[in-house]
């Protein structure tokens, strides 16, 4: 078959596409994978008990802005690295700019910080299960992001999978936020990052095979 | 004053293909029609350049390059330059070619603008050396027929989902997925 045969049978009987088609498809797998973690968080382990107090402490805010922001800024990144050819721009500033903030808050209270205390400050109570449980969580939003990437066209793939993994990570530590008693800044900008980048390392890793197309 | 000159045509082919896609996008098929046989000029232009040392790739990797800008054409964002998009897509098909030949050393040419991408075109092709009509008879029934019927006999999704007992939707996915199956074996090799 000649080129031009071919342009008239791609060509032929195909209607309109139907626009936002990335959007779309992002929905889906957002919706999907944050009903999976949930199910799966709450399965596992229960909602902190003293929520209702939580709530009203500024730092439980800071830390679910430092997690919300991070889900924000890996989900820009997934969307624009979906689609071939479209740069990134400030998307790097604006993954990194969180992470920054919270390191200069939790230097900020270790400095500030009664030395016997710092060592609790870092590692709370639960630093050995917090990155674990993080991935663990992040496991149907990973599957469900790299879905819907795998039906766009990543040309990165590394950066593609390191997004899409990233973006699973911290949508499953926005639901660990609801279990979690840590509230720290110095645990919160270590172990919750450990558990965020895991899935995000996994998925630049394994990009290059489960992205292609 | 030669260089400005050669700006504008590519500007001017730039916002000319952009509309003829994005009527395509929007359901007009003549326009699609034009759009990707403007294209496959410039996709060979853009090869030929970079396969100097296998030129009897190139005609071959314009048809599965068409085939992904086809089945991937719900990716573009209108408010993207269209010539950064396809160009994405041509070389990334560019790069997976020379992975699977291994021939790391064609690599090493001079990134180029992507501005440049319409600046030339080679409507002159080369034959294809695997026949897609032969390729096309080895996909299975539920890839094969829904592309004949609906691709080759001008039928409606309807009609070819009468004619062969499958549902609308399995006619729809069968296309997709045949063409995609069909990239998969221009690349392969029979």
């Amino acid at each position: 078959m000649k080129t031009d045969d071919l342009i008239s049978l791609l060509a032929t009987g195909v209607g309109a596409v139907e626009p936002h088609a990335v959007e779309r498809r992002y929905a889906k797998a957002i919706g999907g994978g944050t009903i999976g973690a949930l199910a799966l968080m709450l399965s596992m382990l229960n909602i902190r008990p003293d929520l209702a107090e939580a709530v009203r402490l500024p730092m439980f805010w800071l830390k679910i802005g430092f997690v919300a922001s991070l889900v924000a800024a890996s989900l820009f990144a997934a969307l624009r690295l979906s689609r071939p050819g479209a740069r990134l721009d400030w998307i790097p500033g604006v993954i990194a700019a969180p992470v920054l903030i919270m390191w200069a808050i939790a230097i900020f209270t270790l400095i500030q910080a009664d030395p016997a205390q710092r060592s609790g400050l870092f590692l709370g109570s639960t630093w050995s299960v917090c990155p674990f449980l993080i991935a663990l969580i992040s496991v149907p939003v990973f599957v469900a992001a790299m879905w819907a990437m795998k039906g766009l066209a990543p040309t990165r793939l590394r950066f593609a999978g390191f997004a899409a993994g990233l973006f699973s990570g911290a949508t499953a530590a926005l639901v660990y936020c609801l279990h979690c008693p840590e509230i720290e800044a110095p645990f919160i900008g270590f172990w919750y990052l450990l558990g965020m980048l895991i899935p995000a390392g996994v998925g630049a890793v394994l990009g290059r095979v489960l992205l292609r197309w | 004053m030669q260089r400005t000159t050669r700006e504008e045509g590519w500007r001017a082919k730039e916002v000319h293909l952009r509309e003829l896609l994005l009527g395509g996008l929007a359901g007009d098929n003549p326009a699609y029609q034009a759009f990707l046989r403007e294209l496959s000029s410039h996709l060979r232009a853009f090869l030929r350049k970079r396969l100097a040392r296998l030129p009897d790739e190139v005609e071959d990797l314009v048809q599965e390059s068409l085939i992904a800008v086809h089945n991937q054409r719900h990716t573009y964002d209108p408010g993207q330059p269209l010539s950064a998009w396809v160009q994405a897509i041509a070389r990334y098909k560019l790069i997976d070619l020379l992975r699977r030949r291994a021939g790391q050393d064609l690599l090493n040419e001079p990134l180029d603008d992507e501005a440049d991408f319409f600046s030339t075109s080679d409507a002159e092709a080369a034959e294809a050396r695997r026949d897609l009509n032969k390729l096309l008879d080895k996909l299975p029934d539920q890839h094969r027929l829904p592309i004949i019927h609906t691709k080759l006999d001008g039928l409606s999704v309807q009609e070819a989902a009468k004619l062969t007992g499958m549902s609308e939707s399995a006619i729809k996915v069968g296309v997709h997925r045949g063409l995609k199956a069909l990239a998969a074996k221009i690349r392969g090799g029979t």
